[in-house]
């Protein structure tokens, strides 16, 4: 009887809500509004469908982190102090299961794998039949510097101004990959921010196309565009990947990854590769990647007022890149009298394709007989070797 | 490069967007250079694998058939049958609520 009696008490010491209240009634309470984000987020994801793939796998990984007494993450295996390297032995040692899945997170894996599969999703045609259409790409990364100046204007450190900025990239794996190596600490809240304003983008902009464009130019209508070969095609992520590496290396395993996966899908001789790296490995990936983003977001980490001044900053990267992009596209139209709807501007910021599709909808909206999802196409995959850009030069200066 | 002023923040800002215009803005001489390239280099191969295919070529038809009234021309049809393509028209020429003979279409192509 006193055996039963010891397994009972055992049990009762192992349950989470025993070490719930182990380090006091604040901790408790901070685990218990984790619990309640974490089921946030899975209603946002499940029922509003904000980028569900991701956003499902990083509440249910933030959700798995905090239930205490799981030991499932150790963010003090990955977390030793500044300056001080990681012990990847105690991590395999030590680690649990998600500690396991980070360490691809953590080594960069995961982001460049899921650009493989980006890369052979996109086509890059629409941007080389209009290559004018990159300098809207361009422009849209405005956003990543203006957030980065305000982040440093309220007191975060370079590297961390600088994975806050990226997220105006508007492009989740850059925002993941550049974080995992500048801040760690801060990934959590970035990705979260990040995927969240990527599923708003058709709320955030179309106020600011309203806004910053007149309803005529709106209205535009632009000419069809020619058709590119195969062979340019070909051609065409083997050249971005010579001159892109060649200028800043530290993008080489992202934008090498998104140039293969594009090589892949247009070679013609691939189409296995090109099938698996769309669809099943990046389905794993994704697996991977959701749940251990989430599970950095422990109730130290994430419960600051560091977290709610990231979570407005990246709303404005958001606003600043759209209007970066908008009013070059303002400057294009001028130049090019009346031949480039501004409104394809927009779709600079990444975040592919949504972007592109705001854009055709707001100038449908304008002109029923227009069609500008091709020709928003053009800025919106240009943004993505943009924002790539972006994230390898802010690597070289803070990394 | 840890701890970082709002100037020097002000500094890589410049820097930064200069970068990312200068790659962008260098990719898309590339893609302009390199489509005048491969253009003129198919183009070439075309132009002489031409005289050698005059003796098989068929003698051109003497005048396009004429077009129906209100036919805006023919369209290409790529593994698509005739069928389809006449319901694929007439949904999209019903959803922009636009008549049939104002809309142009080139091609259709399945996707595989």
């Amino acid at each position: 009887m006193e055996f039963i009696g010891r397994i009972f008490t055992n049990l009762a010491a192992q349950t989470g809500f025993v070490n719930m209240f182990a380090d006091g009634p604040v901790a408790a309470l901070k685990t218990i509004i984790m619990i309640c984000i974490a089921c946030l987020l899975l209603y946002m994801g499940i029922a509003k469908k904000y980028e569900p793939l991701l956003l499902v796998g990083i509440a249910f990984g933030m959700l798995l982190t905090n239930l205490p007494g799981s030991g499932i993450y150790h963010a003090e295996l990955w977390y030793a102090g500044a300056g001080a390297n990681i012990d990847f032995g105690a991590v395999l040692h030590e680690g649990g299961f998600l500690d396991i899945l980070y360490l691809g997170v953590k080594l960069g894996l995961y982001p460049s794998i899921i650009f493989m599969g980006v890369g052979a999703m996109t086509d890059f045609g629409p941007m080389m039949a209009n290559p004018k259409s990159m300098i809207l790409g361009a422009a849209a990364q405005f956003g990543v510097y203006a957030a980065l100046l305000m982040a440093i204007a309220l007191g975060f450190s370079g590297p961390e101004a600088a994975s806050i900025g990226i997220i105006g990239g508007a492009d989740g794996p850059t925002a993941i990959w550049l974080t995992s190596q500048l801040a760690p600490d801060l990934l959590g809240p970035i990705a979260v921010a990040a995927y969240s304003y990527m599923a708003l983008i058709p709320l955030i902009q179309p106020p600011f196309m309203k806004l910053l464009v007149s309803k005529e130019r709106r209205s535009i209508k632009m000419e069809q565009l020619r058709p590119v070969s195969q062979t340019e095609k070909i051609v065409f992520p083997i050249m971005v990947t010579i001159v892109c590496c060649l200028i800043l290396p530290s993008v080489a395993a992202l934008l090498g990854c998104l140039m293969l996966g594009n090589l892949w899908a247009n070679c013609g001789v691939c189409d296995r590769l090109s099938d698996t790296v769309q669809n099943a490995l990046m389905n794993i990936i994704t697996i991977f990647l959701g749940i251990s983003v989430g599970a950095t977001a422990t109730a130290e980490q994430f419960l600051s007022v560091r977290t709610l001044l990231i979570i407005v900053l990246g709303l404005l990267a958001f606003c600043f890149a759209t209007c970066g992009g908008l009013l070059v596209g303002q400057i294009m139209c001028t130049l090019t009298h009346g031949k480039i709807n501004p409104i394809i501007g927009s779709a600079g910021v990444s975040a592919v394709p949504m972007a592109a599709r705001v854009a055709q909808v707001q100038g449908q909206k304008d002109n029923p007989s227009n069609f500008l999802l091709m020709h928003a196409m053009g800025p919106n995959v240009s943004g993505v070797i943009g924002s790539a850009v972006a994230a390898g030069f802010l690597l070289a200066v803070f990394g | 490069m840890e701890e970082i002023t709002i100037v020097e923040g002000l500094g890589v800002t410049v820097l930064g967007m200069a970068v990312v215009f200068g790659v962008l803005v260098l990719l898309m001489a590339i893609i302009i250079i390199e489509s005048k390239v491969i253009a003129s280099i198919e183009n070439r191969g075309k132009a002489n694998a031409a005289p050698n295919s005059v003796p098989d070529a068929p003698a051109p038809a003497a005048t396009p058939a004429p077009l129906a009234k209100g036919s805006c021309g023919g369209v290409m049809l790529h593994d698509v049958p005739d069928r389809t393509a006449a319901m694929i028209m007439a949904i999209v020429a019903d959803e922009l609520k636009t008549p049939l003979n104002e809309l142009r279409f080139i091609s259709i192509k399945e996707v595989k």
